[in-house]
């Protein structure tokens, strides 16, 4: 399945990075040679295989949800970006 | 003191030979003169290694000594170490200072080991020849020429130059195995769930899985018992018992059922490394054991599977890096949509910005089950074939990578070459198993490797058949010209 200009437009958005127009063609190339290469999958009938998420079918852990960690906001903030009064600054979202 | 093994150095600082401090110094200084013609090291961590060493001679001398007391490591840069620069070598973390430990970090901490610094390695753990790290690609011991191989690649040529006695990597389609084997050294990547996860900045969460790049079997196993345990940080974390990996180092290998998949020895395979390989296992016939062919049918699809999962996995992982609480941040965002165009742009190199793509389309509506699902489904038939194999033979054998180490620039124009350099290691990571590489002969100079691979959890037997191959070889014992 071959990707196009407006599929990679449409991808980048959703992966949220930019990618500038003169390197779309580029981009679309690469991401098909790599497609062709996926496609061999295609060719093999998995029919009633279970699809296989972790190695031992294991599912993760549960824990009570209960508080067992430490606040420790001044640690994790102090490489932040930008921050104020303890909030993590982006530029305004809401009019 | 750089020519010993870890297993030897250990002896020398119980011996009092020399001091944990002398030894650390030793390294530092090397690593300061010699490490500007491989790049394996990103960070050196001179002032905190001199503590820490300065610590180990006191537990030792206080009779407080075990095997790693002392001993200096370096640690593959994705592994966070406390107020320590974690860069993943990305521009992405170039400015990060992780607030916590890594669980693995951690567990070397309490065994009184030293920490040299942090190794190179491809940007995010994504490639097979660390040429895409933000901090410049690293050179092979064997040859500056060529490559080390990859993700794990200034960890295997820092340990193949003899900048550390020992380092840990990470693998996720090879990310030991074939750096080890480019660069003549031993590498092992654990069972799934065997190392904890925790503090390794995550590129396919089903795939990970940290591990020891040394010199010897020996040597892994001392640290193997180190790195692994059960850890209630990491929800994927097997809790089962360590065992002691040295116990088990100098059982017998005969009767063991070597398997020699035909798919590995195949079209693409170096005529030399499949001699080198077939030396190899004459070795091990002469140590009593038995060998036939046995077939992985689905061997092919590995790469396909691979390179639908894993970037489908890291397109997830990779979209915490939003320029918001750490890390890069674009200047001047005009509002929050420039800002995670922008920084993602900016701060990720192109084979990440280029998986992520790939793996985002993976996963999108109309797309998830042609590609992830059915990668998925691809996946279960390829553990099934490990499974069907292992009920005829205990170990499977082959080559680690289908070439010796290729030169810098060789294959980064063609993404799809370059994933053909995991051809061999890949489905070992997506079945789960456990694999080693280990020095195997020389081609055109340079190192090859031998691949093992277990069933789930037998790490201690591969670690057993990677010890008495190198009792009576010594290709491990080879060092690069220079050295």
């Amino acid at each position: 399945m071959a990707v196009e200009q407006a599929d990679i437009e449409k991808i980048a958005h959703l992966a949220r990075v930019r990618i500038a127009d003169s390197e779309i063609p580029e981009v679309a190339s690469r991401l098909n040679d790599i497609l062709a290469m996926i496609d061999q999958m295609q060719a093999v009938n998995t029919d009633n295989i279970e699809p296989m998420a972790n190695p031992h079918d294991a599912s993760q852990r549960l824990r009570k949800d209960i508080v067992t960690e430490n606040n420790q906001r001044e640690a994790f903030q102090r490489i932040a970006p930008a921050v104020e009064d303890g909030l993590f600054l982006v530029p305004k979202v809401i009019e | 003191m750089h020519s010993k093994t870890l297993a030897e150095l250990s002896q020398g600082l119980a011996a009092g030979d020399f001091s944990s401090t002398e030894l650390t110094q030793h390294y530092l200084d090397r690593i300061n003169r010699l490490d500007s013609n491989y790049n394996s090291y990103i960070t050196v961590t001179t002032e905190q290694a001199l503590d820490q060493a300065k610590t180990a001679d006191q537990q030792r001398a206080a009779g407080n000594g075990s095997p790693l007391t002392g001993i200096p490591i370096a640690h593959k840069d994705i592994f966070c170490t406390q107020d320590v620069k974690t860069s993943c070598a990305s521009k992405m973390l170039d400015n990060f200072l992780p607030p916590y430990n890594a669980t693995v970090i951690e567990k070397f901490n309490q065994a009184g080991a030293v920490s040299l610094g942090k190794t190179n390695m491809d940007e995010f753990a994504m490639g097979s020849s660390n040429e895409t790290s933000f901090y410049g690609p690293v050179k092979n011991p064997w040859d500056t020429d060529c490559v080390p191989g990859g993700s794990s690649g200034g960890s295997a040529a820092a340990v193949a130059a003899q900048l550390a006695p020992a380092a840990t990597g990470t693998d996720t389609g090879g990310s030991i195995r074939q750096p080890a084997a480019l660069c003549g050294i031993t590498g092992l990547k654990p069972t799934y769930g065997r190392v904890s996860r925790y503090g390794m900045i995550a590129f396919a969460s089903s795939l990970d899985q940290g591990g020891p790049m040394t010199r010897t079997a020996e040597d892994a196993a001392l640290l193997l018992n180190v790195m692994s345990g059960f850890d209630s940080k990491d929800s994927t974390s097997i809790d089962r018992e360590v065992p002691d990996y040295r116990a088990s180092l100098n059982d017998n290998l005969e009767g063991m059922n070597i398997g020699l998949p035909k798919e590995y020895f195949g079209n693409g395979l170096d005529s030399n490394i499949e001699q080198a390989i077939q030396n190899a296992i004459k070795e091990y016939e002469s140590l009593g054991a038995t060998v036939k062919e046995i077939s992985l049918p689905h061997t092919e699809l590995a790469v396909p599977c691979y390179y639908v999962v894993a970037p489908a996995e890291a397109s997830t992982n990779l979209s915490r890096y939003d320029g918001v609480r750490y890390g890069y941040r674009c200047d001047n965002p005009q509002d929050l949509q420039d800002l995670y165009t922008r920084t993602r742009e900016e701060g990720f190199g192109d084979e990440v910005k280029r998986r992520i793509l790939v793996g985002t389309y993976a996963l999108s509506a109309g797309f998830y089950d042609a590609y992830y699902r059915k990668a998925q489904k691809i996946r279960r038939l390829i553990k099934n074939d490990f499974t069907n194999a292992f009920k005829e033979v205990d170990i499977i054998m082959g080559p680690t990578t289908p070439n010796p180490a290729f030169k810098l620039g060789e294959k980064t124009n063609d993404p799809v070459t370059m994933y053909l350099e995991d051809i061999y290691t890949i489905a070992t990571n997506l079945a789960g198993l456990p694999g080693l590489s280990i020095p195997a002969g020389l081609v055109d100079g340079k190192p090859v490797g031998l691949q093992l691979i277990g069933n789930d959890w037998t790490e201690a037997k591969l670690l057993n058949a990677g010890h008495q191959f190198q009792q009576v070889t010594d290709w491990h014992q080879q060092t690069a010209p220079g050295i």
